[in-house]
C-alpha cells in the first residue's frame, strides 16, 4: 500500500478536516441507528432476515461478505432508498436518533439528506461540478449565491477536488475522472451536511491509485461524519473500518453472521464461518 | 504464419455491404432531392410576398395563400397546445410505471401503437363525431386543432417516454438519495436529459400534423375565407393542395406553389421547436 501512504501524505495538507480519530470518538459507543430484526422482501422472495445491530456515531462501519448476501439492500433500507425498488418491502424497525424511520409522518427527503448515500458507479448528474453541488442545496432552502458559493468550496477541499478543479468549476462533472467523479459524489453528499454517509463500494470501480485517494478520504471523515461502507475488500475495511458486520447466506437468505469492533472480528473472530470467511477459505 | 502475409482478406461480402449501404443511402437522398427539385421547378415562379398575403381568387387558381396560411398556423397551434403539456405528462407518468415492468404500462403503450398507425380518416370521423357534434364545435379550426392533438398524442408520448426510460436509473436514484423532489429531479435531470426525444416527438408530431389532409375535411372544413376566431372554419395548406389538384382545373401551378410552402413552413417550425427544446431543456444540462 506504499501509493496509498504517498498520495494520502501527499493531499493532507488540502484537507481541512481533522486528523484521523482513533480512538475517542468510538469507546464510548452511541447508537445513532438501531436496526431491530430488519427483514427485507423482493416480492416473494427473501433477501434479508433477521438482522439488529446499532451504528455508532462518528464511527466507520464496514459490512463484509460474498456478493448477494443482502450487504447492498441492507444499506438501501437505511436511507428508505429500497422504497424505489418496485416489490420491495421492509420488515422490523429501524430508529435514527429518536425517530422511527418508517414513521409515516417522517420527511423523508429530510432523512434523505441527513443519510447521505454513494453508490458503487460515481453517479455525478450530467451538469457542471458546481451545479452537481449547487442544485441540490437550492432544492434544499439554500438561496444566497456567496453562502452558495462558500459551501461548495468547502465541499470540494474537504474531499481534496479544489484544488483539482476550482478553475474549471463551470465543465461539465462527467468530463472528471473516475476517481474524481466518486470525490465529486461525496462532495455532493456532505455539502448538505448529512450526518451518516452510506457507502455502497464506493472505490470499487476506480483504478488503484485513485481508490487508495477516496479510502484516505473515507478515513478523514470518520468522527465528523458515521459512516456505513460496503466493502469486499477486506483489508481495506480491516484498515479503516472501527467496527464490522459479516454476513453470510443461509438457506437462501441474507444474515448477520457476526458483528463486533473490526480488530476483534479480525483477530478473534466469534464465528467459524467469519474466521473460514477472512481466512479466505469459503469466499 | 507465413500465408497471412501478402494475401490480402476476401472482400467480397464486405464490398457488396458497403454498395448496398450507399445505395440506400444515395436512393433515399435522391428521393427527397427530386421531390423537392420538381417543387422548385414547377412552384417556385409563383410564389411571391403577394402570393403568401393575398386572399384566394377563382378557387385558388389566381390570387394567394394569406388566409390558408393563418389557418394551418392556428391549427397547428391549437393542436400543439393541447398535445404537448398532456403528452408531457402522460409519458412522465408512463414511464415511471414501465421501468417496473407493470402489465398495466405494457397495455397502455400497446394501445398507443395501435392508436398511432389508426388512419387519419378515422381520427377525422371521431373528431366530427365528438368535437364538431357532441360538444358543438362545428366545422372549426378548435375541432380541427383538437381532432390533430389526438393524433399526434401517441406519436409524442411514445416519444417522449422512450426518452425518459433511457436516462440512466443511477441518476434517479442519485437524486432521491440525495432528498431531491421527483418535481426537482424531472426538472433539473430527467427532462432535460430526455430533450432529445422530446423534440423529435414534437418533430414527428408537427409534421404528421402540417401533413392532415383527410381527418381536417371534416373538423376545420375548407373554407378559405380569413377566420376570424378559432370557432371559424379554416382551410388547412394540406387542404388546399388536395383541393387545387384534385378539384380545380388549371391549379396544378398554385399546387407546387402552396406545397413548396408547406415544406419550407415544416422545416421552419421544426427548426424553432428544436430551438425552444434546445434552450428550455438541453442546455441545462452539460455534457463532456
Amino acid at each position: 500500500m506504499t501509493p496509498s501512504l504517498s498520495t494520502a501524505s501527499a493531499t493532507a495538507d488540502t484537507f481541512t478536516l481533522g486528523p484521523l480519530q482513533n480512538g475517542p470518538a468510538c469507546c464510548i459507543p452511541t447508537p445513532i441507528l438501531s436496526i431491530e430484526n430488519l427483514s427485507l422482501h423482493y416480492g416473494d422472495k427473501p433477501a434479508l432476515a433477521e438482522v439488529s445491530l446499532d451504528i455508532y456515531r462518528g464511527c466507520i462501519t464496514a459490512l463484509i461478505g460474498p456478493s448477494g448476501c443482502g450487504k447492498t439492500s441492507f444499506l438501501s433500507a437505511l436511507n428508505r432508498l429500497s422504497d424505489l425498488i418496485p416489490g420491495c418491502r421492509v420488515g422490523g424497525r429501524i430508529r435514527f436518533g429518536d425517530a422511527d424511520i418508517h414513521d409515516p409522518a417522517i420527511d423523508l427527503q429530510g432523512l434523505r439528506r441527513k443519510i447521505g448515500m454513494i453508490f458503487q458507479k460515481p453517479n455525478p448528474f450530467p451538469l457542471s461540478i458546481r451545479r452537481n453541488l449547487e442544485m441540490p442545496l437550492r432544492e434544499h432552502g439554500v438561496d444566497r449565491q456567496d453562502e452558495l458559493d462558500e459551501k461548495i468550496r468547502q465541499a470540494l477541499t474537504d474531499v481534496g477536488l479544489w484544488d483539482e478543479v476550482h478553475d474549471r468549476l463551470d465543465a461539465p462533472a462527467l468530463g472528471l475522472s473516475g476517481g474524481q467523479q466518486q470525490r465529486l459524489c461525496i462532495a455532493r453528499a456532505i455539502v448538505l451536511e448529512p450526518e451518516v454517509l452510506l457507502m455502497d463500494e464506493p472505490c470499487s470501480a476506480l483504478d488503484p491509485l485513485s481508490s487508495a485517494v477516496v479510502e484516505a478520504l473515507i478515513q478523514r471523515l470518520r468522527g465528523r461524519y458515521t459512516v456505513v461502507i460496503v466493502t469486499h475488500n477486506l483489508a481495506q475495511a480491516r484498515r479503516i473500518a472501527n467496527y464490522a458486520a459479516f454476513f453470510w447466506m443461509r438457506e437462501k437468505v441474507g444474515k448477520l453472521v457476526e458483528f463486533g469492533r473490526c480488530q476483534q472480528l479480525f483477530d478473534m473472530p466469534r464465528d467459524d464461518l467469519t474466521a473460514a470467511y477472512i481466512a479466505g477459505i469459503s469466499g | 504464419m507465413r500465408e497471412l502475409i501478402g494475401k490480402p482478406a476476401p472482400d467480397g461480402p464486405d464490398l457488396a455491404l458497403t454498395i448496398a449501404i450507399w445505395g440506400g443511402a444515395a436512393l433515399v437522398a435522391g428521393s427527397f432531392l427530386a421531390l423537392l427539385g420538381d417543387l422548385l421547378w414547377h412552384g417556385a415562379a409563383r410564389v411571391s410576398w403577394d402570393f403568401l398575403v393575398m386572399a384566394p381568387e377563382h378557387a385558388g387558381k389566381t390570387g394567394g395563400i394569406g388566409p390558408i396560411l393563418a389557418s394551418t398556423v392556428a391549427i397547428l397551434a391549437v393542436a400543439l397546445l393541447a398535445a404537448l403539456p398532456l403528452g408531457l405528462a402522460t409519458a412522465i407518468w408512463l414511464s415511471n410505471f414501465t421501468r417496473g415492468g407493470s402489465l398495466l404500462a405494457r397495455q397502455v403503450n400497446l394501445s398507443l401503437d395501435v392508436l398511432a398507425g389508426v388512419p387519419s380518416i378515422v381520427f377525422g370521423l371521431f373528431g366530427n363525431a365528438f368535437f364538431s357534434v357532441v360538444l358543438g364545435m362545428g366545422f372549426s379550426i378548435a375541432a380541427g386543432g383538437l381532432t390533430l392533438a389526438c393524433m399526434i398524442l401517441p406519436i409524442f408520448i411514445r416519444s417522449v417516454e422512450s426518452g425518459l426510460s433511457a436516462v440512466p436509473d443511477e441518476w434517479r436514484r442519485g437524486a432521491a438519495a440525495l432528498g431531491l423532489s421527483q418535481a426537482a429531479a424531472l426538472r433539473h435531470i430527467l427532462l432535460p436529459a430526455a430533450a432529445p426525444a422530446i423534440s423529435a416527438g414534437m418533430m414527428l408530431g408537427i409534421g404528421r400534423a402540417l401533413a392532415e389532409t383527410a381527418a381536417l375535411i371534416f373538423t376545420s372544413g375548407y373554407v378559405d375565407r380569413m377566420p376570424e376566431s378559432l370557432l371559424d372554419s379554416g382551410r388547412a395548406l394540406a387542404v388546399h393542395i388536395y383541393d387545387l389538384s384534385m378539384n380545380v382545373t388549371g391549379g396544378d401551378q398554385a399546387a407546387y406553389a402552396s406545397a413548396l410552402v408547406l415544406i419550407v413552413l415544416l422545416l421552419a417550425i421544426n427548426s424553432v421547436a428544436q430551438t425552444l427544446t434546445g434552450r428550455f431543456l438541453a442546455r441545462r444540462i452539460s455534457q463532456p
